[in-house]
């Protein structure tokens, strides 16, 4: 089957939804440019992660399952979020473990899903044509996607390819302090950690933090007072780059 | 001790960010032990098939744990030593005031060890009329400071030299320069030579016991551990029973890691192999050898979830990545074991009601399992913790209310838009330039201006065919 004809569908997570649309409208055109039809179940909500990293397990079961029941119809399910992504796939099959049925579909789910910059990278093989130049960048790694899917290099070979320049900050792949429900509970050292990894960023004198993680980027953007760099997610940067996102309206 | 709740971590944690020194003493000892563990772990053929091979014996050996015990058992008794079983920290303080009776002794020794602040037993001793003192340098300086250790490995990490002078010269009687750190040395050294050779008995700890020979393996860096265990009559070790290996050949892959991981050291400077006490053609050494073995429910979590813990070489390294620790320090945990390690094994060995935020002190980065000589998936075990603080009520009840509540409205897409509208018509007056200017009374983030929620969803823009 031609990789055109195959079925995708975008899960925007609750996070983009609600804060980030247009990293959500950003993902979608660049991978309508990249050659897929992306639909957008509308019964999406969250992945569940929220609950599993409180401790509210039952709730994130129940969000697990209805989550594959809406996405298994489809050959590749693609999230602009490296920690949602690892939700599925990683935690999913272990969450439904001797769940009666449920293990299999998280399984057969987990292997049809895909972070946004890997979809393009390895399943895509895309490229961005760039059509602007945009100034330099320093790239954040998100926890999960880098050390639990081990997606380091897809942004930024993207990014590269997009003739951005990625200045390169000291220990890229620290913490920035989010850790979902822990920004709550310890909100001091959530944003003390935060601080210092903005300092860091502007350090590097690059104009814009880039990230893959929405939850590091609401963070990130909340400490950012008297701070002189832009936080902005890596769909944007390349939809821009590629001239699919109009700089002053739309992100 | 009153329990470790979020509202005392919180303080503690405040405390510490607002203290300038410690934040430079943090992130220097941090990036100092980081850059060492990256340095010495590189100089290794093969460093992550070393770490395979430490997970696969430290495996094996918690999988016949009672064997391995039992045969050091033999083998220490075969070499003149005396082994005593303590299931809690009550059982093991006694088993030491009880030695110590027995030889008349008033004053102790002691090196270095986590295992003996987990029992308490400097309280123990004071309690039953023994004097203890620290010879480790961070240990006694916190010992003469009244405090606890900060860091598993740098125990005075927090201290400032000044406060180093300030405290020794008031030990000593001496009056003591804060810029003159080699007669500081030289004051601490001439003081606890005096209290080696008066010490009627000597306590350490054991990094590891080699179960074929009965031997307890001790590393120091400052030689304080060879007199502790050598010059008084006496020498007691205490350990925690998972630190056993079966042979020498397994001790050498977890020395090998030991030090490389903690300080970026090849080994420590002193690597000091104990069995049993002085044999009669000996010049020196203890005539009596004791050794504790403490379970403090380490058995219990053998064949659970919560096994892997087991595997904890108490190299540090977890502490020295952790962006919590590296923010806070150790002493917002309440506990000698602190960062990443102690976040799990406190509320493990001391019980969950008594460290009901430790497990939520916690960014859930996976960093500490980057750097975990026996890769331990601390993660995965705060989570599982965190279940069990919410199934034994162990957090607010508003907290569970609201979580239950916002995963009910998360399986609803109909309640779900209704609950986005209600979140914007409910925030619309806390919202200034885009961002959300909570009152600090209601601001959960603690001055964090978080984006506002935008005008309208994805899903909005994508029925309206604007993507």
């Amino acid at each position: 089957m031609a990789t055109a004809a195959r079925r995708i569908a975008f899960f925007a997570t609750c996070l983009v939804d609600q804060f980030l649309p247009e990293v959500g409208v950003a993902a979608v055109r660049l991978l309508r440019q990249a050659g897929f039809q992306p639909d957008f179940p509308p019964e999406q909500t969250c992945c569940g992660q929220p609950f599993l990293n409180s401790g509210f397990r039952k709730q994130a079961i129940h969000l697990a399952r209805r989550t594959i029941a809406i996405f298994e119809p489809y050959d590749y399910i693609v999230l602009p979020s490296g920690s949602c992504t690892a939700m599925l796939r990683v935690h999913y099959p272990h969450l439904l473990r001797g769940d009666d049925g449920w293990h299999e579909r998280a399984q057969a789910l987990a292997r049809r899903t895909f972070e946004f910059t890997e979809f393009l990278v390895h399943v895509a093989e895309w490229q961005p044509v760039p059509t602007r130049s945009l100034p330099p960048v320093t790239y954040h790694d998100s926890c999960h996607m880098a050390r639990m899917l081990h997606l380091r290099e897809e942004p930024r070979v993207l990014l590269k390819a997009a003739g951005v320049t990625i200045n390169e900050m000291p220990e890229s792949d620290r913490c920035c302090g989010f850790g979902g429900i822990f920004s709550v509970r310890v909100p001091e050292v959530s944003n003390a950690i935060t601080a210092d990894k903005l300092r860091e960023a502007v350090e590097t004198r690059a104009s814009i933090l880039v990230t893959a993680d929405p939850g590091c980027l609401l963070q990130m953007r909340g400490m950012l007072d008297h701070t002189p760099i832009h936080v902005e997610h890596v769909a944007v940067i390349l939809a821009r780059a590629v001239g699919l996102l109009d700089k002053e309206n739309e992100g | 001790m009153s329990p470790v709740t979020l509202g005392h971590f919180r303080a503690q944690a405040r405390q510490a960010l607002a203290d300038p020194f410690l934040q430079q003493a943090l992130a220097g000892a941090t990036a100092h032990f980081r850059e060492g563990r990256e340095r010495a772990l590189a100089e290794l053929p093969d460093a992550e098939a070393l770490r395979d091979h430490l997970k696969a014996i430290r495996r094996a050996t918690l999988a016949r744990l009672a064997d391995h015990l039992e045969t050091f058992e033999r083998r220490a008794q075969d070499a003149g030593a005396v082994v005593h079983w303590a299931l809690t920290p009550e059982e093991a303080t006694r088993i030491v005031v009880q030695i110590a009776r027995e030889h008349r002794v008033q004053m102790v020794v002691k090196s270095k060890s986590m295992t003996s602040e987990e029992i308490h037993l400097n309280a123990a001793l004071q309690a039953a009329g023994i004097q203890p003192v620290e010879t480790d340098l961070g240990e006694w300086i916190i010992q003469l400071a009244g405090e606890s250790p900060s860091h598993i490995i740098a125990p005075a990490v927090h201290k400032t030299r000044q406060q180093v002078a300030e405290l020794l010269s008031r030990a000593t009687g001496q009056d003591l320069s804060p810029d003159d750190i080699p007669a500081l040395a030289a004051a601490a050294r001439r003081f606890l030579r005096e209290k080696f050779l008066l010490a009627g008995m000597g306590i350490s700890g054991a990094n590891l016991a080699v179960a074929e020979t009965g031997s307890i393996v001790l590393v120091t860096n400052e030689g304080n551990g060879r007199l502790v265990t050598s010059a008084p009559p006496v020498h007691v070790a205490i350990l925690g029973i998972e630190k056993i290996v079966p042979t020498w050949a397994d001790a050498a892959v977890w020395l090998a890691l030991l030090a490389r991981s903690a300080t970026g050291q090849p080994l420590s400077v002193y690597t000091s192999i104990l069995t049993g006490p002085a044999r009669p053609e000996d010049v020196d050494g203890p005539k009596h050898m004791h050794i504790i073995l403490l379970d403090n429910r380490r058995s219990t979590y053998v064949g659970t979830s919560y096994e892997e813990v087991l595997q904890c070489i108490r190299c540090g390294a977890c502490l020295n990545v952790c962006p919590v620790y590296r923010k806070v320090g150790g002493h917002p945990y309440g506990s000698p074991y602190t960062g990443p390690i102690g976040a799990v094994i406190s509320p493990l060995l001391f019980g969950l009601d008594q460290y009901p935020a430790l497990p939520h002190a916690s960014t859930l980065c996976t960093a500490c399992v980057d750097v975990c000589p026996a890769r331990i998936d601390l993660p995965r075990m705060l989570i599982d913790l965190r279940t069990e603080t919410v199934e034994e009520q162990l957090i607010p009840r508003v907290d569970g209310w609201a979580e239950r509540g916002a995963a009910w409205v998360l399986r609803h897409p109909r309640w779900y838009r209704w609950a986005s509208r209600m979140m914007r018509w409910l925030l619309r007056p806390f919202i200034r330039e885009g961002r959300l200017h909570l009152p600090p009374r209601w601001d959960p983030f603690a001055g964090r201006r978080l984006p506002a929620p935008a005008p309208r969803l994805f899903r909005d823009l994508w029925e309206r065919g604007d993507v």
